[in-house]
């Protein structure tokens, strides 16, 4: 098995402030991998390196085979991507979001209309695609964004933080269509998390980043079974492994934007 | 089969022109999927405003409010020398271009709207090229831009003045508002793209305004003006906006000289900042 996504010593700095240390990990093709830690750990902006809106100050990394400095078209084509922001636009139908992205990552004329119809199909949306996407609940508007980054059937798919803010419902109902995707096709699934029920229902393996580095990295059972007994959650793991997490803190805006995405979901 | 019949020593050759043959067609299919790309962020552009027409026209109302008001007044103080034509006649270009600047000078608070709502990560993201995000958005300030040059039209007429109404004049006035949209759009996105934040593209872009409506030549010659200001009118891309949109908008106008210069200057200095802007692009994200 070769690894689709394989990270070595990847460093990013700010000026002075080191938000990602020199980490390093390989993920294999069709897993589900999670990015775990506090706002301010570095998730990110690992994230945004990966997928190519950030330059590493060093170290290297390829998706689906391709250098993310050097190869960055090719990486492009190959991944999805979620952002944190709920960022479909309000203006604009849902079929219009996704027809506009259809065309942007070049898929035949011919095949757009239906590529689009079933990519909201399979997050239920069908009914709704002709409403602005203004009048979507955030649960929708999310289902929304993961039927646009699958449109390209990309290799991999990146979201960050997929659920935050979101009702438990509509969280379900992502982690659901998730897991669906994982068992129909072979789609990596990168996500970065907060959220230790997340992680634990979702991931097959689990990587813990605190301070820039990652300080653990296992299947949630064994991360588990190395923190404490039987009854340890991963909860407990985090806490284990990031306790000082609150003196770290997150970035002002991080933690600006988190509300406001919160706020946006009512 | 035919491909391996050349003799020997040729075949290093045919393998030469085997390997850039896909690289001779690449460029053309890339020219045209470049400018694909382009249309389809302006396509966004065009759908939000059919959604939702208001913003363009309430915008409609200032310009409209210069020519009557500014316009009508000036006219009869007859303080401004404009030779053979109408004060009300000259000032019509200049209001056009006028409102063209005031909609492309704050486009890049567009963006930053953009970057915060996350859309553009995922633009960035996907295989678009970054001049052709740049030009698309461009292209959409022009879409903007439009709707004014027919709410300037319809008004000058009823004001009495003589427009020129031959269509290839009409088309040049498009391209003209289009162009002049495009250049000071990409400013206002480099600015955007190097301060990040709405307040400070929405201040620089009103200390911006100023300067460049009042020295060009949108509301009076610029023979009136003193040297010095007139140095900066003549570096000024207003000035070859209004100018050329002047020479084409006005009837009875014979004098259509200084129009190529006017639509290369424009098309240069766009081409130039787009470039600029391109490079800077992806800086709104980090």
């Amino acid at each position: 098995m070769t690894a689709i996504v394989e990270v070595r010593n990847l460093v990013k700095r700010f000026g002075e402030h080191t938000a990602v240390n020199g980490v390093s990990f390989d993920i294999e093709r069709g897993e589900v991998f999670g990015l775990l830690g506090p706002n301010g750990a570095g998730k990110t902006t690992t994230i945004k390196m990966l997928i190519t809106l950030l330059p590493p100050t060093s170290g290297s990394a390829r998706v689906a085979g391709f250098d993310i400095v050097h190869q960055k078209a090719d990486v492009r084509r190959s991944i999805g991507y979620v952002p944190q922001a709920l960022s479909a636009d309000g203006t604009l139908t849902g079929y219009e979001n996704l027809l506009l992205f259809a065309k942007l990552y070049d898929i035949p004329h011919k095949l757009q209309a239906s590529r689009v119809r079933d990519a909201l199909a399979f997050v239920g949306l069908t009914e709704a695609s002709d409403q602005l996407v203004q009048h979507y609940s955030g649960g929708m508007i999310r289902r929304l964004e993961v039927a646009q980054s699958l449109l390209h059937q990309p290799r991999v798919l990146f979201l960050d933080e997929p659920t935050v803010g979101l009702d438990p419902v509509a969280r379900q109902a992502i982690w659901n269509h998730l897991l669906e995707l994982r068992s129909e096709t072979d789609t990596t699934i990168f996500l970065t998390t907060h959220s230790m029920e997340e992680a634990d229902s979702l991931c097959s393996r689990v990587g813990i980043m605190h301070r820039g580095n990652i300080v653990a990295l296992d299947t949630p059972d064994n991360l588990k079974a190395t923190v404490g007994g039987a009854n340890t959650t991963l909860n407990d793991v985090f806490v284990h492994y990031a306790g000082d997490a609150l003196e770290s803190g997150g970035s002002f805006r991080e933690t600006a934007r988190t509300r406001r995405t919160a706020q946006r979901l009512g | 089969m035919k491909l391996q019949e050349p003799a020997a020593q040729h075949s290093d050759l045919d393998k030469a022109i085997a390997l850039t043959q896909p690289r001779q067609a690449s460029p053309l299919a890339n020219l045209g999927n470049f400018f694909k790309k382009m249309f389809t962020i302006a396509e966004w552009e065009v759908r939000k405003l059919r959604h939702d027409p208001t913003d363009m026209l309430t915008r409609t109302v200032q310009p409209a409010l210069w020519l009557l008001i500014f316009g009508e007044v000036f006219t009869r103080l007859r303080a401004i020398p404009t030779g053979q034509i109408r004060y009300l006649d000259f000032l019509a270009p200049g209001i056009l271009a006028q409102s063209v600047l005031f909609i492309a000078i704050f486009y890049g608070i567009a963006i930053i709207w953009e970057r915060d709502l996350g859309v553009i990560h995922k633009f960035l993201v996907s295989p678009t090229p970054r001049l052709a995000l740049v030009l698309g958005k461009a292209l959409s300030a022009g879409v903007r831009a439009l709707p004014q040059a027919i709410i300037i039209y319809v008004l000058a007429i009823v004001l009495g003045v003589r427009m020129n109404l031959n269509p290839l004049a009409l088309l040049g006035v498009v391209v003209l508002v289009v162009l002049g949209a495009a250049c000071f759009s990409t400013f206002s996105m480099i600015i955007a793209c190097l301060l990040k934040t709405r307040d400070r593209v929405m201040g620089i872009g009103q200390i911006l305004t100023m300067p460049l409506f009042f020295a060009s030549n949108a509301i009076y010659p610029i023979t009136i003006m003193p040297g010095w200001l007139q140095v900066i009118a003549h570096v000024n891309p207003l000035t070859y906006l209004v100018d050329g949109l002047r020479a084409l908008m006005l009837a009875g106008n014979t004098d259509m000289s200084g129009l190529g210069t006017d639509f290369v200057v424009l098309l240069a200095v766009t081409l130039v900042l787009a470039v600029l802007c391109a490079r800077l692009y992806p800086r709104i994200v980090e």
